[in-house]
């Protein structure tokens, strides 16, 4: 990293605290927070929803919404004190020095502007004109490192992909050649590989130009990539900061102890144990805390913390945590024991075989192929995972599985050696059952008209034939088996807390039995803590009643830990399939390969990273030969070109789609390790 | 559960949280809009209701001598060419149109919501057919088609009600069509296939509830058009039959005495009929800014 410059502070916010009005009430969201980013410091600022990081971001730019408020502290940019600007001199300073870089490009982008429009007008507005503008804005994406800006610049938001507007977006940021940038989220909804491209970036940017960073985000690990310094919020208050190293490898906060824990971590497995989970709830917005915000979910907790707002502690060499234990912060009881059984999968017969699935869309006429002959099996009580990039044709392959979407003729699916129609409306209804889905987005799987109660039922009565007194029964068994209370059956689904929507989402699954479920990214919406419980539930529920889970998520710790076997797709084709630890532990395809070290990883060992270069290419218009030698790092040849390889068996029950033989693949992988950067 | 679980501790749900439709009506009761829309409605269904006990005269009795009297203390509008009392009769004459454009509007709503819901849900063939029908149906005018029905039933009010409730029908169904189109993409439409539920399970009991807000909105919006069309019906002679007071026909029946300078005659059944829809529209306005907060 780079030496920090000896200048005044990129940004110094001074005991700022900032409320928002609701209901008539002003609500504490940010108390009293310190923070100082030096010139040209990259700071992370880590939390999970509802801590208040985004409203920091916000009232740096005093750009809060309507009914927020700053209510104490002050804010300095460059020195400058920002409440104190009028709107001009305001105006002036987000137009020159600060620049912001949200969550969701597609919105950041005006979607009816071409993009070399876009970015010239900010230069129009710094008054450089006409071929002038042009050129710097052509400059601008040559920085960004976009392929071909030329034609960038004539196209609109929509033509490009996500990480391509993404990059538009830091271009556009950069335009003015802030002294802060601040980013909220800025990989969030992207792609693994994608997101270690805009990472990349963002680090090269980083030695290029003197601005200082504040990186917003959920995601630890990223942070500790990117960052020189962290800091932990919780309930509005920062409760740790220190150098990153320190504050990761080193934690001195209950907080950030548990937060840490919640995450699988370096090849964790569900037989290795359940993940640590943090109790309770975060304080709701504009609580009264009396003692310390974090002492009802905290083991370590005493009379001292419920009375006694403990200080930012000093802790010498640059480190601060808000506890009054946090010299033994880390020997925080788990929250949640380790032990687990696991059942072993038997070998009894495939619960589910799948042989030669095709599904082609029609897409503008041309043959759309999301899937293309997938042949998968699966025991009882095992859990297949399915990764790789958005279009590869994951969710198409479980909506084909449910019969939500009907395969092409050829291909089969049985399930427990029956075949399965291919609509759903021709499938059996003990059949219908056996086939079930938590979906992402519980907001939208969750009719918000109705009571839980009626939710629960209504699948009780449809899926396990109960009605009555059994039925009252078996809603009470299955609530519990999610652990929800009584409580939650007489509420709707907006009353809950995302973590609670998604066990009521998976008590629907369960409620006729399921032989397999299908899990699509259930967790990809909920934050670490509740993951971790929502993955242990699933474990412990899978142990119970020996069901197959497909496990759909672009996160590959939490497949890793949740697999027993991992199929990799890329544009709808199975690329490698295997037990989950050969799949991991390799040696793996090209592809694999290139996912696994796209993984931003808490441990900052950095090894030789693969990039894959370029975009996935259209479904539509797949690429000759091996679909993936457009990106492959390892391509050997013409013939990788030309002719499509076989699913060709590495070892028993793991199969690879690539020309290089296995034993090459072992060679070529195998000193990774070793290499430097 | 194994002996293992420790229960997972969870939150009280927040009881002090308002269910959507408190909030919505909470920043009602906050929205000017609304509630002088709400008020002007109120007078006249009051009136409506009451208007005969409190008014000063029976808006039926003529008074051959004091015909085409202009407004004075006695007579606060003056009276007609009958010498009945023009503001006994605008009060009272809210009664009729406030019971017919009410109900067509409900039968426009209820027939429109079914045939939007339907179209919405099964879209495809299903939809290009009924649609392309609805819109033929649509660019027919109300006058038209009243006038084919009253050709056909006779005049009543029954007969009212279902061509301007028929007529709207097609109107609200394209609402609620394309609040259906993005509500069945959601996953609880999915998660309603997966247990075999049947079409009108999904659509009545699933979908239904989620389409509410829009279909309230329009109804009302409608409401404002059916009071308009009953008076036009009305004015016409197609409508609300004499010896009501209702406001259309007291205006069709006065409105050549305008001429003479009898102003009073025509303008208070104006006005109320104005300020009925303006009123019908307030509310719509505040309930759409409401649900859309």
């Amino acid at each position: 990293m780079t030496e920090p410059r000896q200048a005044a502070n990129a940004l110094e916010l001074k005991d700022l605290s900032v409320a928002y009005r609701v209901g008539r009430r002003n609500r504490a969201v940010l108390r009293n927070v310190n923070l100082t980013i030096k010139a040209g410091e990259a700071y992370g600022l880590v939390g999970e929803s509802g801590c208040g990081k985004s409203t920091v971001a916000l009232s740096v730019v005093r750009y809060l919404p309507r009914n927020g408020s700053i209510t104490g502290g002050s804010i300095a940019l460059d020195g400058k004190d920002v409440m104190k600007l009028d709107s001009e001199a305001l105006r002036r300073a987000r137009a020159d020095s600060v620049s912001m870089v949200y969550q969701d490009p597609g919105k950041a982008l005006n979607p009816s502007l071409r993009i070399g429009r876009q970015l010239t007008e900010i230069f129009e507005l710094a008054g450089i004109s006409g071929q002038a503008a042009e050129d710097k804005a052509l400059a601008m994406l040559n920085r960004v490192r976009i392929s071909d800006p030329a034609s960038v610049m004539q196209r609109y938001p929509h033509q490009l992909s996500g990480g391509m507007q993404q990059r538009v977006a830091i271009a556009m940021a950069l335009a003015n050649d802030p002294s802060m940038l601040i980013l909220d989220e800025p990989t969030t909804g992207l792609d693994a590989t994608v997101e270690a491209e805009v990472l990349d970036l963002i680090g090269q940017l980083r030695r290029e130009l003197s601005a200082s960073i504040l990186f917003i985000s959920h995601n630890l690990a990223v942070v500790s990539n990117m960052c020189d310094r962290v800091g932990v919020l919780y309930a509005g208050m920062l409760v740790e900061e220190g150098s990153t190293r320190q504050v990761f490898n080193d934690p001195r906060h209950p907080y950030t102890v548990a937060l840490l824990r919640c995450l699988p971590r370096g090849g964790q497995r569900k037989d290795q144990g359940r993940l640590d989970t943090i109790p309770g709830f975060l304080p709701g917005i504009g609580a009264d805390i009396v003692g310390c915000a974090f002492a009802d979910r905290c083991a370590l907790a005493t009379e001292r913390c419920r009375a006694e707002p403990p200080p930012l502690y000093d802790l010498g060499d640059g480190r601060l945590s808000r506890c009054h234990y946090h010299d033994h912060a880390q020997s925080l009881p788990r929250a949640t024991p380790a032990e687990i059984a696991v059942a072993q999968p038997k070998q009894a017969p495939p619960v589910l075989q799948v042989e030669g699935l095709n599904k082609t869309y029609a897409s503008h006429g041309r043959p759309l192929r999301a899937v293309k002959d997938v042949s998968v099996s699966l025991r009882p009580g095992e859990t297949l995972g399915l990764v790789g990039e958005s279009g590869s044709g994951k969710t198409t392959f479980a909506r084909l599985l449910l019969g939500l979407v009907a395969p092409d003729d050829g291909g089969s699916i049985e399930l427990e050696g029956k075949k399965l129609a291919p609509r759903l409306a021709s499938r059996s209804e003990d059949q219908v059952k056996a086939v079930q889905i938590v979906f992402q987005n519980p907001d939208s799987a969750l009719n918000r008209s109705h009571l839980i109660r009626h939710i629960l039922s209504r699948a009780l009565k449809r899926l396990g034939g109960l009605s009555g007194k059994t039925l009252d029964t078996r809603l009470e068994e299955l609530v519990r088996s999610v652990r929800l209370t009584d409580r939650h059956l007489a509420v709707k689904p907006r009353q809950l807390s995302g973590g609670l929507k998604q066990r009521v989402a998976i008590a629907r699954a369960f409620a006729g039995d399921p032989r397999i479920v299908v899990c699509d990214e259930p967790t990809s919406a909920l934050d670490v803590s509740v993951q971790a419980a929502i993955l242990n539930l699933l474990a412990d529920l899978q142990t119970r009643q020996d069901v197959s889970y497909i496990f759909i998520s672009h996160d590959l710790g939490v497949v890793r830990y949740l697999s027993d076997k991992i199929a990799v797709l890329y544009l709808g084709r199975i690329m490698e399939f295997g037990p989950s630890e050969a799949v991991f532990s390799g040696p793996h395809h090209p592809y694999t390969e290139a996912l696994l070290s796209a993984v931003p990883k808490l441990d900052r060992t950095e090894g030789s990273r693969i990039r894959l270069d370029g975009e996935i290419p259209s479904a539509a218009n797949p690429p000759t030969g091996c679909v993936f030698h457009t990106r492959c790092p390892r391509k050997i040849g013409a013939i990788c070109e030309t002719q499509e390889p076989e699913l060709s068996e590495a070892e028993p029950g793991h199969t690879i789609r690539c020309h290089i033989p296995y034993a090459e693949l072992a060679r070529l992988q195998k000193p990774k390790v070793v290499e430097p950067a | 559960m194994s002996a293992t679980d420790t229960p997972v501790s969870l939150p009280t749900p927040d009881t002090a949280q308002r269910s959507p439709w408190g909030e919505v009506l909470h920043s009602l009761l906050r929205s000017p809009t609304f509630l002088t829309g709400l008020g002007i409605l109120l007078f006249w269904v009051i009136c409506a209701l009451l208007g005969e006990h409190f008014v000063p005269y029976d808006p039926l009795d003529a008074d051959i001598i004091n015909t085409l009297a202009p407004p004075s203390t006695e007579h606060w509008f003056g009276t007609d060419q009958l010498g009945r009392d023009v503001f006994s009769r605008v009060i009272v004459g809210s009664r009729d149109i406030l019971t017919v454009a009410p109900l067509a509007t409900i039968l426009a709503t209820i027939a429109g919501t079914a045939l939007g819901l339907v179209i919405g849900y099964f879209r495809g063939i299903v939809d290009d057919i009924v649609s392309r029908v609805l819109e033929a149906f649509m660019a027919i005018p109300v006058v038209i088609i009243a006038l084919l029905a009253i050709v056909a039933l006779g005049t009543s009010k029954i007969t009212v009600i279902v061509v301007i409730g028929l007529s709207f029908a097609p109107i609200i169904a394209r609402t609620v069509r394309s609040a259906v189109l993005a509500e069945r993409e959601l996953d609880y439409v999915a998660a309603a296939k997966l247990r075999h539920e049947g079409a009108l399970h999904t659509m009545f009991v699933e979908i239904l509830p989620n389409v509410i807000p829009p279909i309230l909105v329009e109804t009302t919006v409608r409401l404002g058009y059916a009071i308009f069309a009953v008076a036009t019906l009305s004015f016409m002679g197609f409508g609300i039959q004499p010896p009501s007071p209702d406001w259309g026909l007291s205006i069709s029946s006065n409105y050549g005495m305008i001429g003479g300078g009898f102003w009073w005659t025509v303008l208070f059944d104006a006005l109320a009929i104005a300020s009925l829809v303006i009123g019908v529209n307030l509310v719509a306005d505040g309930m759409h800014g409401a649900f859309n907060d």
